[in-house]
């Protein structure tokens, strides 16, 4: 049942078969474009549509003087300010006005002629300016901004070695090779969404809320979402405005963002300054671990990095304080990214780890190793389930990190210095409620429904894999339907939370599903089932086996129903993954660019469903990873108040050129605490670790500590 | 408006556009051709390749008008998921995909690799493949397709 399993949206997607939000037909549809700010601040004075409206094919112009009104979202996080509803500006790539057209060159043409004059208001977008402003965080979403547990002072006073060392991270952007899209029909009253999007049930909350409009008369679907990597979880303007705008002007309209306008409409990582104090005995163990966190948010909402989170589960250590302030910027709301708060953070803490090793000439997984902590140290909670002692073995193993020479730059292959480091990944599991429901029909096609997302984690493949493990029948018998918020309610597909979570719903519905073919065909509902084909075996005592038309025409039922759910309840647990990433750099003497030469990373993280996609999760997130450490920044003029390089040239993605020899590796597990399946999520976790992993090869390589992201040819120098 | 003849996939399209419409919005807007996706809109990412009398192109930076009497063969062109083509096989079995928006992309350009012969190493293929970006990063997955493919296609 379950197992490697090749994904059985590939062919759709090898093909151009499978349809994305803004690829659907319809007789009357017409284009969005939007017009965006180029000040990060501003009072709009006066407002020149004519030019605009005077293209052929352009149907309405809108802008804060025409547009409808709207209420305040509820409901799910919504990331932006409400669209065209007054005259003022809080970041550079706010919509200000949308033009519609009949077709898409005359709306982007419009878009050019529209004339907006601005009287700029005084606006910072510099998070490090702003710093004395930065406020503590009020208890965020994803855990209390401050922590502490020990006395700090006295786990610094007793240490013989305390490093205090700044380290950073730079903004960066999701990027998915789908710009975020909605296409929005309003007919008869109801308002049907196609949107590129991580959670239907969000953009449902937050439109239907806007506009006013009862929660059944809206819908909202997404067959297949083109990546979002955190970007298309909160909900945006633009999704709210092709909504307005199809309900104000009837039929149908598709709005798709530009690249351009993807670096301004749906949040961004934003650049961190971490400070670290990490303390620690002369035989290795450390006394004190401080860690604060300072990041932007926006001027108009909030979002906390919350980097030292990490901080708090990762070692035993009597000792820990964190911190986490934000600093208001005049830039669009920062939002999670693959992977969020430990992403940066882990950066962070796993160099100074490596910084601590040196200090003390101390092998750095063996500080690590006698560093390990058994339960949480901040909560004192036992972890759900903790493999992370063998990830370090197999991982050393695997990479041979036995050999590993101690001395910086004593590794070298021609005019090539070789370095090797490593990392610990730790990543808090995320978890949300979800239910499912699952229909067997006479022909024997099973049709499980969970209204989550598919957006390349493999859902489609792994949903139908848990229903069929429980029904005992092959995978190929079940299909899931998804993206739909007509079907049965999921958390967003973020936080790697969808298989865990709706898997474990999936696997209620099945079971219940079971029970009721058990108790119809024997009126036993806890006799064992078993489906093959039309062929349902009951064993209560006998084994019974039943044909499935015959069984169903006899109860008189076309089909047979069962829904399940899930929520997270066990809470006596901390529960995180774990990983050790092991990398391999060579730094050219003469021209210093760092380039990794392999990466070996084994995880801990429950119960594996499907080892082909889980594979792809870990090596993509190695990839981000790479991306972190060497190329990924997005730069702000703070003159101009924005991010220069909008585009995918000046903003360094990894190509396949930067990809070096990838081993990964699970270990095997079951975790009876985190999930009904067994399962952790794992989709960031494999991008987490990888930064510092390389950031302590280029310092076992060059004998040079670069604390900030990315790491860049002159830093070397 | 422009009236054109778009030979698409074997087959001639009798269409009117804009001079200044691209081939990419000429294919997904016009022809309802979808499979051909639109990343960058600049020639950043490859999410729009195609084939032009068998190279194959960014069809974002092509203009429609400028294809008349040439051959342009799209991702619906060289298999479906009942017949794929072999490249697209590879691609499902060594799970070279993830949300599946630079696949089609990423398919053509494999195709035109393999029959380039740039396919001597797995570095080559990385080289000849950097032109697609993969932000779910299935790289390693599409050179070992890319490999399967062109061993399959030298047998």
């Amino acid at each position: 049942m379950t197992g490697a399993r090749p994904r059985v949206d590939g062919p759709a997607k090898v093909t151009g078969a499978a349809r994305y939000a803004a690829e659907w037909r319809a007789a009357d549809l017409r284009h969005a474009a939007l017009v965006t700010s180029p000040v990060p601040a501003a009072t709009i004075t006066a407002v020149d549509t004519s030019a605009a409206e005077r293209v052929p094919g352009v149907v309405a112009v809108f802008t804060h003087h025409n547009a409808p009104r709207l209420r305040p979202p509820v409901g799910a996080p919504y990331g932006g300010r409400l669209p065209l509803q007054d005259n003022r500006v809080h970041y550079e790539g706010e919509p200000v006005a949308v033009v519609v057209a009949e077709r898409l060159e005359q709306a982007r043409e419009a878009v050019g002629l529209v004339r907006l004059d601005y009287a700029p208001l005084s606006a910072e977008t510099d998070f490090r300016a702003v710093a004395d402003t930065a406020v503590p965080t009020p208890p965020a979403r994803w855990g209390p901004a401050d922590t502490t547990v020990g006395d700090l002072a006295a786990g610094i006073a007793e240490a013989d070695v305390v490093l205090r060392a700044e380290y950073s991270t730079a903004a960066r952007h999701h990027s998915p090779i789908e710009t975020s899209a909605t296409q929005a029909e309003w007919r008869d009253g109801v308002l049907t969404l196609r949107d590129a999007t991580q959670g239907v049930f969000n953009v449902h909350a937050v439109v239907s809320s806007a506009l006013d409009l009862p929660a059944d008369r809206v819908r909202v679907l997404a067959e297949y979402t083109g990546g979002g990597f955190g970007s298309k979880g909160y909900v945006w303007p633009h999704q709210v405005i092709a909504a307005m705008l199809a309900r104000e002007l009837g039929g149908a309209l598709r709005l798709v963002l530009t690249r351009a306008q993807s670096f301004t409409s749906h949040g961004y990582q934003p650049p961190t300054r971490q400070r670290l104090v990490l303390a620690a005995t002369a035989e290795g163990r450390f006394t004190a671990i401080r860690h604060d966190s300072l990041s932007p948010t926006s001027t108009y909402g909030e979002y906390v990095e919350m980097t030292a989170n990490g901080s708090r589960v990762a070692y035993a250590c009597p000792a820990i304080t964190t911190t986490h302030r934000v600093a208001p910027v005049a830039t669009v709301l920062p939002t999670p990214m693959r992977a969020p708060h430990e992403g940066p953070g882990m950066f962070a803490l796993e160099v100074a780890v490596d910084e601590v090793a040196c200090e003390l000439g101390i092998d750095p997984l063996e500080l690590r190793l006698r560093n390990h902590a058994e339960v949480d140290p901040t909560s004192g909670k036992p972890f759900s389930t903790k493999g992370l002692l063998a990830c370090y073995a197999e991982g050393a193993r695997r990479f041979g990190w036995a050999d590993r020479p101690r001395a910086t730059g004593s590794l070298r292959e021609g005019d090539q210095l070789i370095g090797w480091g490593m990392a610990t990944a730790v990543m808090a599991t995320m978890r949300f409620p979800a239910a499912a429901r699952a229909r067997l029909h006479a022909d024997g096609r099973v049709v499980v429904e969970a209204g989550c997302q598919e957006i390349g984690t493999g859902t489609y493949t792994i949903m139908p894999q848990l229903a069929a493990e429980v029904l005992g029948c092959p995978p190929e018998q079940v299909v899931l339907r998804l993206g739909d918020t007509a079907l049965p309610r999921t958390g967003m597909t973020a936080g790697s939370s969808t298989t865990l979570s709706v898997g474990s719903a999936v696997t209620a519905a099945a079971e219940a599903l079971a029970a009721r073919l058990a108790l119809l065909a024997t009126g036993d509902p806890t006799a064992a089932v078993r489906l093959d084909g039309i062929e349902l075996t009951v064993k209560n005592g006998a084994v019974e086996v039943f044909r499935l038309d015959e069984l169903f025409a006899r109860l008189g039922v076309d089909s047979v129903a069962a829904g399940g759910s899930w929520e997270p309840r066990e809470n006596q647990r901390s529960m995180h993954t774990f990983g050790a990433v092991f990398a391999e750099v060579a730094v050219d003497v003469d021209l210093p660019v760092p380039r990794v030469r392999r990466l070996v990373a084994v995880y801990s993280a429950g119960r594996i469903v499907n080892p082909l996609t889980a594979r792809g999760q870990m090596t993509g997130g190695l990839v981000w990873g790479i991306g972190q450490a060497l190329l990924e920044k997005s730069t702000t003029d703070h003159r101009l108040g924005r991010f220069v390089d909008k585009n995918l040239a000046g903003y360094r993605l990894p190509v396949n050129a930067d990809v070096p020899d990838l081993d990964v590796a699970f270990v095997e597990e079951y975790d009876p605490h985190a999930s009904g399946i067994g399962a952790r999520g794992i989709g960031e976790l494999g991008s987490v670790g990888v930064a510092p992993a390389i950031a302590n090869a280029v310092h076992h390589a060059t004998g040079k500590r670069v604390r900030s992201l990315p790491i860049a040819l002159e830093d070397l120098l | 408006m422009i009236p054109l003849v778009l030979r698409v996939n074997g087959r001639e399209h009798r269409i009117e556009v804009e001079a200044r419409v691209t081939l990419l919005d000429a294919l997904r807007d016009v022809l309802h051709l979808t499979g051909t996706k639109k990343g960058c809109d600049r020639g950043e990412c490859g999410a729009c390749t195609v084939h032009v009398d068998g190279e194959r192109i960014n069809s974002c930076l092509a203009l429609a008008v400028m294809q008349e009497g040439r051959e342009v063969t799209t991702v619906e062109g060289v298999g479906t998921v009942g017949a794929p083509h072999p490249v697209q096989a590879a691609f499902v079995a060594r799970d070279a995909l993830q949300c599946g928006y630079c696949t089609p992309g990423q398919v053509m350009s494999a195709i035109a690799c393999v029959r380039e012969g740039h396919t001597g190493s797995d570095d080559e293929i990385r080289e000849w493949m950097s032109g697609n970006l993969c932000r779910c990063a299935a790289y390693e997955q599409i050179v070992a397709a890319v490999r399967d493919a062109a061993e399959a296609h030298r047998a």
